[in-house]
């Protein structure tokens, strides 16, 4: 090689270094060069995101506020905490807290260990026909929307034509109107909930146990452990991350009952068992039109909730080694 | 070589045939308690009125009929909601499916720079809402109260799928994979339409049988931002008849007949019933099979 060529080679050398210190830019600008598209792609639901769930998070300060519908969101003067004391002095305060808690808990305390059940249960038989149907048959009422599902337990419970009515005065039981007794409400709204969800839920479970390493199973059998024993040292430690992790979401949701359900179950007749946060936030806001009062309800729903999820995630991760973040 | 055949042969230990036979049992009334209820609302739609209100109805329909059916699809009310319903369904859902997807892609890929703030502020849209009364006043300033987009919006995108479609993505459809397209002069989008989706099909079947079956059944945005009656779905119009008893003047006027002896409205709700779910009940079982894998991947952490 000449002398010649190699300055020159070297000279290009010089230019393409040069040619490549501009493009040690921002990491953003270089992605955004090569992928665009990608960009293109998530501004939609960026931009979604932005308007329906942030602009309603800044909407929140109705609650602090007197909230005019000439003035707007941002013209209504600030009242401070005014609404929020309002409502912990109102009568309803306690009745609420009592019914959202108390349905909350009993459906936790109920609907929790049947679908666990269910899974250990379904695990424990072959796979044939008979454990296909019943999965299949106990999925199927999680698709029932909940108008048709309250549709069936009033129809159900109705005196003179129900079929529970029919069955209890043919054992003898005087009629009964199910639906207008406050006593029965969270009974009838929490085994109706088992009812309908237990499959669906038990199939994470399932899943669980559809992980467990086969030769495990082969060992306990030789050291001659029983199917229950195998269930206690197996299957139970298996199911015990994903369990934490469903507990702490259900404990983080306590004071989140379902506005649907709720709501299509009440009558003039049990409304001191079932009205709940969420059905009373709807009431006084949306019908009532008293928005800023409603808003400062839901807000002190929607916090205590966070707390609790705060709270129950950091003593699960201290306790199991098992949490949300 | 006789005897290890024999010794596995031998039949399981007595506590755990007990233990089986309970288990059996066990799943068997869980089979009959959920089955029962639906068995008997098919059967009770297909008798006649006399023979529900007289208590004749426990297993298979009783003096056979479809009179019910008859005059729930001649009700003008309820055809409009089935219409209003499907329109919906079909539109929303799509909305959901490709939001979800455009927001899962880019967001499992390594080489998209700023996803960690995009999944920041996603998930805080999971842990704070703004609550009932915001966002109405937010659709009430978007000229959006009593119109069809009332339907759509509020729920379009569901952050949950969208953890599900991203580690999905991630876990199944490999970088290299994507690096080599992109070498062959393959751009994003195309990539995404003519080789992640087709290889996506299962997750995207649940995703789309979960967004619909949550637009079919929904009754809530339509009870708080629908005002008009040519506008209400299927579910809103069902609460009216069989929650609030409001009977559909045209759906009488055709069984005046029949409707005088109370136990015709009976029939009628359980066919009601039948009816609105039937749609979503054809359709699962062939999505049943992916449900495990859908569930399985929302719950890694990704």
């Amino acid at each position: 090689m000449s002398r010649a060529t190699e300055s020159i080679s070297a000279k290009l050398e010089l230019q393409q270094r040069k040619h490549v210190e501009p493009k040690r830019q921002h990491p953003f600008i270089r992605s955004l060069k090569k992928h665009w598209e990608l960009y293109l792609l998530v501004l939609p639901p960026v931009l979604y995101l932005l308007i329906f769930k942030y602009i309603p998070m800044v909407g929140v300060q109705i609650a602090f506020k007197d909230f005019s519908v000439v003035k707007g969101i941002w013209g209504s003067p600030w009242v401070g905490f005014k609404h929020f004391e309002a409502f912990f002095q109102s009568p309803n305060f306690w009745l609420l807290i009592k019914n959202t808690i108390g349905i909350s808990f009993y459906s936790l305390i109920a609907g929790f260990p049947i679908p666990i059940l269910l899974a250990l249960a379904l695990n424990e038989i072959r796979t044939g026909y008979f454990k296909k149907t019943v999965q299949m048959v106990t999925y199927a009422p999680h698709f029932i929307s909940t108008v048709v599902m309250v549709s069936i337990i009033i129809l159900m419970l109705s005196p003179h034509v129900g079929v529970v009515d029919k069955l209890f005065t043919l054992l003898g039981f005087p009629m009964t109107n199910f639906m207008g007794i406050p006593e029965y409400f969270k009974s009838i709204y929490v085994w109706s909930g088992v009812w309908q969800g237990m499959g669906y839920s038990s199939i994470i479970y399932i899943a669980a146990l559809a992980g467990v390493d086969p030769s495990l199973y082969e060992a306990a059998r030789m050291d001659g452990a029983s199917r229950l024993r195998k269930i206690w040292h197996i299957d139970l430690p298996t199911l015990v991350p994903v369990t934490v992790i469903m507990l702490i979401l259900s404990l983080g949701s306590i004071m989140g009952v379902g506005f649907e359900k709720i709501y299509l179950m009440q009558n003039p007749l049990n409304t001191s068992a079932s009205e709940v946060i969420s059905t009373y936030v709807y009431k006084v806001g949306l019908i009532g039109a008293n928005f800023s009062f409603s808003s400062a309800v839901g807000l002190f729903n929607s916090i205590i909730n966070l707390i609790l999820l705060v709270i129950v995630n950091g003593i699960s991760r201290k306790v199991s080694q098992n949490s949300l973040w | 070589m006789f005897n290890l055949i024999n010794r596995n042969r031998i039949k399981d230990p007595l506590g755990d045939r007990i233990f089986m036979t309970f288990n059996y049992i066990f799943l068997f009334a869980i089979l009959l308690t959920v089955f029962y209820p639906l068995l008997y609302i098919i059967s009770s739609s297909f008798s006649s009125s006399r023979a529900v209100t007289s208590g004749q109805v426990w297993l298979f329909p009783v003096d056979f009929n479809i009179k019910a059916y008859i005059s729930i699809f001649k009700s003008q009310q309820l055809m409009l909601g089935f219409y209003n319903t499907i329109i919906y369904t079909v539109v929303g859902t799509f909305i959901n499916v490709a939001l979800t997807v455009m927001l899962a892609y880019p967001l499992s890929r390594k080489s998209f720079y700023g996803r960690g703030a995009i999944i920041i502020f996603m998930m805080i849209t999971m842990f704070f809402d703004g609550g009932l009364i915001p966002t109405y006043l937010l659709m009430k300033d978007l000229h959006l109260l009593d119109t069809r987009w009332a339907m759509w919006l509020p729920g379009a995108l569901a952050v949950f799928q969208v953890i599900v479609a991203r580690t999905f993505f991630q876990s199944s459809i490999p970088e290299e994979l994507g690096e080599a397209a992109e070498m062959d002069g393959c751009r994003d989008i195309r990539y995404l339409i003519s080789v992640v989706l087709p290889l996506s099909k299962p997750i995207l079947a649940v995703m789309t049988l979960m967004y619909a079956v949550g637009h079919w059944n929904a009754y809530f945005d339509a009870l708080i931002y629908l005002r008009s009656e040519k506008l209400f779905p299927l579910q809103y119009v069902l609460r009216n008849l069989l929650i609030l008893n409001a009977a559909d003047p045209a759906m009488l006027a055709n069984t005046s007949q029949q409707m005088r002896d109370q136990g015709f409205e009976q029939v009628l709700k359980y066919a009601l019933i039948v009816v609105a779910s039937i749609p979503i009940l054809i359709m699962y079982p062939f999505v049943q099979k992916h449900f495990v894998k859908g569930v399985m991947v929302g719950s890694l952490k990704g």
